[in-house]
């Protein structure tokens, strides 16, 4: 272990290492036989591409004596060129099978790590998704990736390659003329202290281009995401200054990763052509003395391109190595961390198939950092079928209490639950089945209108989207589009105002048809003409489900049974609209504003 | 280019000199037993092979330098670029399909100039140049090696067409799934709240399904070709040892040059392995280049015209014209240009403030998207002082002009940075004026006050809050032209009467449109426009249009609708 120890920072990054050769032999595993195969496939290529120089030597030293002698006899000739023949067939077989093999594994193993990437972050909670940033789970899964797929490009075969070049060349060599054999493996110990250099100097490199690749990317994403802003704020200049910045980086990092690989595979042909010349030089002795013939001189010259070249492509390999393992210690630190809202091991079933919609938060206690308690202590009970409104002044804690039903977060202390069962003790298809939050985000995927729509129930036909969207009140401006429900949209919207977008939010919920219905400030954005449909609409899908509503207009919280008013996390006024409104309370003064500002 | 060719040929120089300094020494002193010329021939052996390494170090070293050097300027090109083209075209362009532009294409272009250019026209030289020796050496020998030349470019050319379209596809395929990622990322709420992880996930999966499928086609049409240029090298060679095992019998070739020939002939295995190698490295930059042009190619249709000059705003009096304005969104594949816009006209005087009323979808945001010009009108002018807007350059408008959108873009940055965003040199008192216009007093609650980072899409603040600095953002340095988009949906009714105060006191010299979906932010514009399906249909005070205008009515009251919901 101590021995593994390489970088000075210590552990951290060793444990990160070792994540990362975790995850790329979990990556493997599956394939191990099919690997095994693969590996067996190199090995008959190269044992046919080795046995050729042994071949020529052959045909000349036996062939050619055999030709030019008094039998004129062809036949060591004839049979050597056919052995060559069958080697040169079975090479290019075995190159054949092994790519094809060899691609199979790598491009299967790519497309498991992506879609476990993609699942984790999807399993990771809010909280983690607010602090990593989209553009961080972009770079992830695009720049990292693409370092990890060079790897499958080419490879294992420049690995295998080397490692059965080195050992069957040296055997070779020493079966050939063991004292030549000694002066070439003089070059061994250069050879393992340059790619010792290589290995610390490239992994450093490597971890700086994904950090600041990554760094890119945010931003790049980020500013074109937000073009309006940027173009109607004059923004363009600086973000022209910070991209440069960050492309200049990237661009450091890049170079002393390149110029580290720019140095090793130079360094390796170096030594390479010193042995060449030291061989030449002594084995011209050789011969001459009689010490060995010209023809097993010739072999061991061929021999020493097989045994330098494929060093010269490892260290290619070696490169994309380094670049990948970069890129994996990232995806492993990923997927090392564990969901803060995980989803039970043995989830408990609702009582009935379908939720009620009993709600019930018992001395819950929540807040986003430790030292800063949003809700201290709340009790509350909501009776299934009752549509609850929640007001008060901005960080009075509805948000978050949305977010606690939603279970977007788990409380510190206490218990949410749902007919009787906590939260955290239901599956996930249970949870999101039984409730659904709509917030003003209103965010669209990219796709079309109906797209939109069917994310609420995936299964749901054209014709039940159609009809989500008109209890909504969205069919007449969709219909109005030049294609309808298959209008495509996008995360900036396109055409559609977003008023519209937040219909087509509230058509997905209809359409989810869950027990409990959350909505979180989700009409700011209506017109009035739009909220009067919502509000009608709103009327009929609240009536036999739980709701719980936040919104400022208090149009919306008129139609509510029961109107909780929060300041800092604790209950102040709880009781039907109307009562609140004559018993003269914070409510009440709240009503008459709003009266006031209907104009 | 030029440098790095000269080191690039020296090496291969060294490479080809070394077999037939191999041949002196086997023919020569080895032969006629001559120790003395050894020593000598080994030094040259050495001086060859160090030269060569010598050789590739400086060019890789400058080679990588370059190759980066190109590769991080057409990035930012790229970049300049997007952020010049208009957001008609974001509108159409997801921000997946253009990053991938600008990584892994960019990557891609990047090992061709550095690895495949070079390589691609050293190793077609060196194989001519090793032929003409082994025409020269032997030429019975050198013609069969110059005729196995035949088979290696039928087999390339066949790569050459399956592999183009493989490779376009694949990197296509990578923009889908960034595009696919960057809204996974970005809508994870919705996704949460809804629990459609495996909903979005099976997507993913046979977007990545698809990547991986094309990657194996791709896979399939290299072993095949790969695996064949190993074997026609190999099978000249063999053919050239029986041939020249007879020749040597015959007396016509020397064993040492035999030696020398085979030597010569494996310097040439490298180079037609690599040519399989190199045309799908090629294409994939083509490829590559395509896509990147693709984008670089687009002209900003929004831009400074020849007559176009800069104002100072100082001297803008602020009075705003839409004189027959008709506009029309760029038809986005089959579906027609529908217009929004048709024969709009209205003048506003300097200073005043109107505001813009309509139903869901009748037009008002695009109405004032022209004033930025975030998009142009397609008949008709806009004028500000009696000169096309167009006639201002881009800079000077958009410093005339301020704006806030219907939704509030955060950026991952300081408060201070998001609210200045282009302002430079922002002072002190213009900030504090325009949070408190705002207000958006909570700023200097939050843990490092003006200097906190607020997150992605502002995560961290309500909707409200992020609605508030939008504003602030949009009155900073007090823009003699102010357009905001139904600016305080997301404010409560406590909030947005405060706001209202402050925003009418700051609006007494500024020309203001204000895209209103509620009555009591009516009270700020002295004169209201109604937009039905795209044209102005009336204008007036809101008691004079109340009373006369039942449309207006029917968008603009409240109490008709809460009595009609009862």
């Amino acid at each position: 272990m101590s021995r593994r120890r390489v970088d000075p920072p210590g552990s951290a990054l060793v444990r990160l290492r070792t994540a990362s050769r975790r995850l790329l032999w979990s990556l493997l595993r599956p394939h191990r036989r099919a690997l095994l195969l693969a590996v067996m496939l190199l090995l008959a290529q190269n044992l046919a591409g080795m046995a050729g120089p042994y071949l020529i030597k052959i045909g000349i030293d036996q062939g050619i004596p055999a030709l030019t002698g008094s039998g004129r006899d062809a036949t060591v000739l004839a049979v050597t060129a056919g052995l060559f023949a069958l080697a040169s067939a079975i090479e290019y077989a075995g190159k054949r099978g092994f790519m094809l093999l060899y691609g199979r594994i790598g491009q299967s193993a790519l497309l498991d790590l992506r879609q476990r990437v993609f699942d984790h972050f999807q399993r990771l909670s809010m909280s983690f998704h607010e602090r990593y940033t989209s553009g961080r789970m972009v770079s992830r899964l695009t720049s990292d990736m693409d370092s990890i797929a060079e790897l499958t490009d080419g490879g294992l075969n420049e690995l295998v390659v080397a490692a059965l070049s080195v050992v069957s060349v040296a055997g070779v060599l020493l079966w050939l003329d063991p004292p030549l054999a000694a002066v070439t493996m003089l070059s061994f110990p250069f050879l393992l202290v340059l790619s010792r250099w290589f290995q610390l100097a490239s992994a450093r490199a490597y971890r700086r281009t994904r950090e600041t690749v990554a760094r890119l990317i945010v931003h790049f994403v980020e500013s074109l995401d937000g073009i309006r802003a940027v173009q109607a704020f004059r923004r363009e200049g600086r973000n022209e200054q910070i991209f440069e910045g960050a492309n200049e980086d990237y661009r450091r990092a890049n170079l002393t990763a390149l110029r580290s690989i720019a140095i090793l595979s130079p360094g390796i042909m170096l030594i390479g052509n010193v042995t060449l010349a030291v061989v030449l030089t002594y084995g011209g002795y050789r011969v001459l003395h009689g010490q060995l013939e010209i023809g097993v001189l010739t072999a061991f010259l061929l021999y020493l391109r097989r045994f330098f070249d494929p060093m010269q492509q490892l260290s290619q390999f070696y490169n994309s190595l380094q670049s990948a393992t970069a890129a994996l210690e990232k995806l492993a630190d990923v997927l090392g961390r564990r969901p803060g809202v995980p989803e039970p091991p043995r989830p408990v079933a609702l009582p009935r198939h379908r939720a009620r919609g009993q709600l019930r938060l018992d001395n819950v206690q929540f807040g986003y950092r430790a030292d800063q308690l949003i809700l201290p202590a709340l009790d509350l009970v909501v009776p299934a079928g009752q549509t609850l409104a929640l007001v008060g002044t901005t960080g009075g804690g509805k948000t978050t209490i949305a977010r606690l039903i939603a279970r977007f977060y788990d409380p510190l202390d206490g218990a949410v639950s749902i007919d009787g069962v906590d939260l955290r003790h239901l599956s996930e298809r249970d949870l999101r089945r039984s409730i659904v939050m709509v917030t003003q985000e209103n965010y669209l995927f990219a796709g079309t209108i109906a797209d939109n729509i069917r994310f609420g129930r995936p299964s749901a036909s054209l014709d039940e989207i159609a009809q989500a969207a008109k209890a909504i009140g969205a069919a007449t401006f969709i219909d109005a589009l030049p294609d309808a429900y298959r209008t495509r949209v996008h995360r900036r919207g396109g055409r559609l105002s977003a008023g519209q977008r937040q219909l087509v939010a509230f058509a997905r919920a209809f359409l989810a048809d869950p027990a409990v219905l959350i909505l979180d400030e989700a009409t700011s954005s209506l017109d009035i003409p739009s909220e009067r449909l919502v509000q009608r609409a709103l009327r009929t899908i609240m009536s036999d489900r739980t709701a719980v509503v936040i919104a400022h207009r208090l149009s919306t919280v008129e139609i509510a049974d029961r109107v909780l008013v929060l300041d800092r996390g604790r209950i102040v006024e709880d009781g039907r609209p109307t009562d609140l409104v004559a018993a003269g309370g914070r409510y009440a003064d709240l009503h008459r504003q709003w009266l006031n500002s209907l104009g | 280019m030029g440098w790095m060719l000269a080191l690039a040929f020296g090496a291969t120089a060294a490479l080809i000199a070394v077999p037939l300094v191999i041949r002196h020494l086997v023919d020569g002193p080895v032969r006629q037993r001559e120790p003395g010329a050894i020593p000598a021939l080994g030094a040259l052996v050495l001086a060859f092979g160090v030269t060569e390494a010598l050789l590739v170090f400086f060019r890789r070293w400058m080679q990588t330098a370059s190759a980066l050097g190109m590769e991080t300027a057409i990035r930012h090109d790229l970049y300049r670029h997007l952020q010049r083209l208009p957001v008609a075209f974001h509108d159409q362009w997801p921000s997946g399909q253009l990053l991938s532009r600008a990584t892994s294409d960019l990557a891609v272009l990047r090992r061709f100039l550095s690895f495949g250019l070079i390589f691609g026209i050293v190793n077609t030289t060196t194989y001519i140049a090793v032929i003409v020796l082994l025409l020269r050496l032997h030429w019975p020998l050198g013609l069969a090696v110059a005729v196995s030349a035949v088979p290696i470019i039928v087999v390339s050319k066949r790569v050459f067409s399956q592999y183009l379209t493989a490779a376009r596809r694949m990197q296509d395929l990578q923009g889908e799934l960034a595009t696919l990622v960057e809204s996974a990322a970005q809508g994870i709420r919705v996704i949460k709240a809804f629990g459609r992880h495996q909903h979005i996930g099976r997507q993913f999966a046979a977007n990545a399904r698809d990547l991986h499928d094309t990657a194996m086609a791709k896979t399939r049409v290299l072993a095949s070709c790969w695996s064949k240029l190993d074997l026609i090298p190999n099978l000249t060679l063999g053919l050239m040892l029986a041939v020249g095992a007879i020749e040597v019998a015959g007396g016509r070739l020397t064993v040492g040059g035999l030696v020398a020939f085979v030597a010569l002939q494996t310097a040439l295995l490298w180079p037609v392995q690599s040519i399989g190698w190199i045309i799908a490295n090629g294409q994939e930059a083509m490829t590559a280049a395509d896509r990147v042009y693709e984008v670089l190619d687009v002209r900003p249709a929004i831009t400074d015209r020849r007559t176009a000059r800069a104002v100072d705003p100082a001297t803008v009096r602020g009075r705003v014209r839409f004189e027959r304005v008709g506009f029309a969104y760029p038809s986005a594949g089959s579906s027609p240009r529908s217009a929004v816009l048709s024969e709009v006209s209205l003048d506003i005087a300097p200073g005043e403030t109107v505001a813009i009323v309509g139903a869901t979808g009748s037009g008002k945001t695009s109405l004032v998207s022209l004033l930025p010009r975030t998009h142009d009108p397609t008949t008709g002018r806009v004028t500000i002082d009696d000169r096309d807007i167009r006639d201002y350059t881009l800079d000077s408008l958009r410093s005339i002009v301020g704006v806030a959108f219907e939704e509030p873009t955060l950026f991952s940055m300081s408060v201070r940075e998001n609210l200045a965003l282009g302002c430079h040199g922002t002072s002190h008192s213009a900030l504090a004026e325009a949070i408190d216009i705002a207000q958006a007093g909570f700023v200097y609650d939050l843990p490092q006050g003006l200097d906190t980072r607020i997150g992605e899409q502002g995560h961290s603040l309500s909707g409200g809050q992020r609605q508030r600095l939008a504003l602030a953002r949009a009155v900073l340095g007090r823009p003699r032209v102010l357009v905001l988009d139904d600016p305080l949906s997301a404010l409560d009714v406590h909030t947005e009467a405060l706001v209202e105060t402050a925003l009418a006191a700051a609006l007494r010299d500024t020309t203001a449109i204000i895209v209103v979906h509620r009555p009591s932010t009516i009270a700020l514009a002295g004169r209201v426009a109604l937009l039905m399906d795209g044209t102005i249909t009336a204008v007036g005070t809101h008691s004079h249009l109340m009373a006369t205008i039942p449309a207006y009515r029917a968008v603009l009251s409240a109490t008709v609708g809460t009595e009609e919901a009862r």
